[in-house]
């Protein structure tokens, strides 16, 4: 059965906490980060965005799968902050994997979820044999306006999944989507900043779409939360996963290893594959797992998974772990720096 | 710089391709058509060789004016980094503490943007290098002339 032959994450090595960020704005920091459920998230440096993030979680996966690029027929990467609005993020990627030139190659937007679109893609021209094995990427180095709710947890990183039929780490059994048009969230082209619906970004928007997404995915393979190892959503915050992840009949022991927001803030398009990326770095042959992203505008893609004997023969080192344990904090200033929100004038 | 002058050079920059001439069996980054060393005879001996990316600092320094394209890392480590396999390259080393770079430190290649022509022009991707080990921030005044390696 066609799955995931390979992953790879990739979270940047600076994080700030929410304590100072609420300090600039003269808010109250532990009253932010509860409400939010997070406490830190992560930083890009001046030298990264989302292609490097992409090349640098990409290498990983293709290293743990010992492939080389000649065996990769289809790149597809999914973010809302790709550093080009014309010209493919895809085909860096392509090229710094030694991929090119004999495969396609597309970037794709849907909100936060435009990654695991990019699974499904690389499922149906795995499944009707047109590639050998496609790559799927989630990343994201969004931003939010100074001062904005966001600005706690916008943050940054990504993963990589790809997508197979030989020695599969873990099979891809069912996926089905439930989507909407529903304006929660959105950046108008040019705009620097996202805009959001405050309140309505909750019930009718992510509880909505992921519920739904849920249900319909068990429904489908027939199964109950409790056939689950591990569960993990979309996390634009540390809250609505759990409350989503338990309204689903789901414990806080299915759900607690996909759940890196608390830490490393929202990644958007990068989150579920983060998310992903830790149950797989200690998932054991026969594990099950229930994968629901969420992408604002919008829409939820929900995946059934089960873990098999290939997963205990990969290196899995170069842990989502060991990636949030080497982050160093920084303070407001070096953030502000390292993200251009100093107005420089004409000195640049 | 021109837009095909660094579209000529991608895999050198992004996958540190260099050459390996096989009459004295030596490395060389960047790639070589020849080798020097060997005179007429490389010609039709050097081959393309992807450096794996590992290395150690010969010698750091911290830079406090940047320069341009550069301000947002002030200060930052420039150092001469000797590939495991032989040749040495000049990179930036990020994600660490400037001063916290001392000769003798194990580096590793990671994928970065270099630059960009300006605010619309096309961006540049490349290599530069980490610490392979997190160092001791509490030793980065010991910047001692013993250390570096001249």
């Amino acid at each position: 059965m066609n799955g995931i032959v390979s992953y790879g994450a990739y979270i940047p090595s600076h994080k700030i906490e929410t304590g100072e960020i609420a300090s600039v704005w003269g808010a109250d920091g532990s009253a932010w980060a509860k409400n939010l459920n997070v406490y830190s998230k992560s930083v890009p440096g001046p030298d990264e965005d989302v292609i490097t993030i992409a090349v640098e979680a990409t290498r990983i996966a293709m290293k743990r799968a010992k492939l080389n690029g000649t065996k990769i027929g289809a790149i597809y990467t999914g973010s809302e902050s790709h550093p080009y609005a014309v010209k493919p993020t895809s085909t860096i990627v392509a090229e710094a994997i030694g991929a090119t030139p004999n495969l396609t190659a597309a970037d794709f937007e849907f909100a936060c979820k435009a990654g695991t679109a990019a699974i499904q893609t690389c499922l149906g021209i795995v499944g009707n044999k047109q590639v050998e094995n496609g790559i799927a990427i989630g990343v994201d180095t969004s931003q939010g306006a100074p001062g904005d709710a966001l600005e706690y947890s916008a943050s940054a990183g990504g993963g990589t999944m790809i997508i197979g039929k030989e020695k599969v780490i873990a099979t891809i059994n069912h996926t089905t989507s439930y989507t909407t048009d529903t304006p929660d969230f959105w950046r108008r082209e040019g705009q620097k900043y996202p805009r959001h619906g405050g309140r309505f970004t909750g019930k009718p928007a992510f509880f909505k779409h992921v519920m739904m997404c849920g249900k319909m995915i068990m429904d489908m393979a027939g199964s109950k939360p409790e056939d689950y190892d591990y569960v993990v959503t979309h996390q634009p915050n540390g809250k609505f996963p759990i409350r989503a992840a338990k309204s689903l009949g789901f414990t806080e022991e299915q759900y607690k290893t996909g759940l890196l927001t608390p830490r490393i803030g929202n990644t958007y398009s990068g989150a579920i594959f983060l998310g992903l990326s830790a149950i797989l770095d200690i998932a054991k042959p026969g594990d099950r797992i229930l994968a629901v992203a969420y992408g604002s505008g919008a829409g939820s893609d929900g995946f059934d998974l089960t873990v098999t004997d290939e997963i205990a023969k990969m290196d899995r080192s170069e842990t989502v772990e060991d990636m949030i344990s080497r982050m160093e904090i920084i303070n407001y200033a070096t953030y502000a720096k390292y993200r251009g929100k100093l107005n420089m004038g004409d000195s640049k | 710089m021109s837009v095909p002058r660094f579209w000529r050079e991608l895999d050198t920059r992004y996958n540190l391709i260099g050459s390996y001439c096989k009459i004295t069996n030596t490395y060389h980054y960047p790639r070589r058509s020849f080798n020097p060393e060997a005179g007429r005879d490389s010609i039709g001996s050097m081959e393309d060789y992807q450096f794996k990316g590992t290395g150690t600092v010969v010698t750091a320094t911290v830079v406090h004016q940047a320069q341009t394209g550069y301000e947002m890392f002030g200060p930052y480590c420039m150092a001469i980094i000797e590939l495991d396999e032989g040749p040495r390259i000049t990179s930036q080393i990020v994600d660490c503490e400037p001063n916290n770079v001392k000769s003798g430190m194990k580096v590793k290649s990671v994928f970065r943007k270099l630059g960009e022509d300006s605010e619309s022009g096309i961006l540049h991707y490349g290599t530069k290098f980490i610490l392979s080990e997190k160092t001791n921030t509490e030793d980065s005044n010991e910047d001692t002339i013993e250390n570096i390696e001249l």
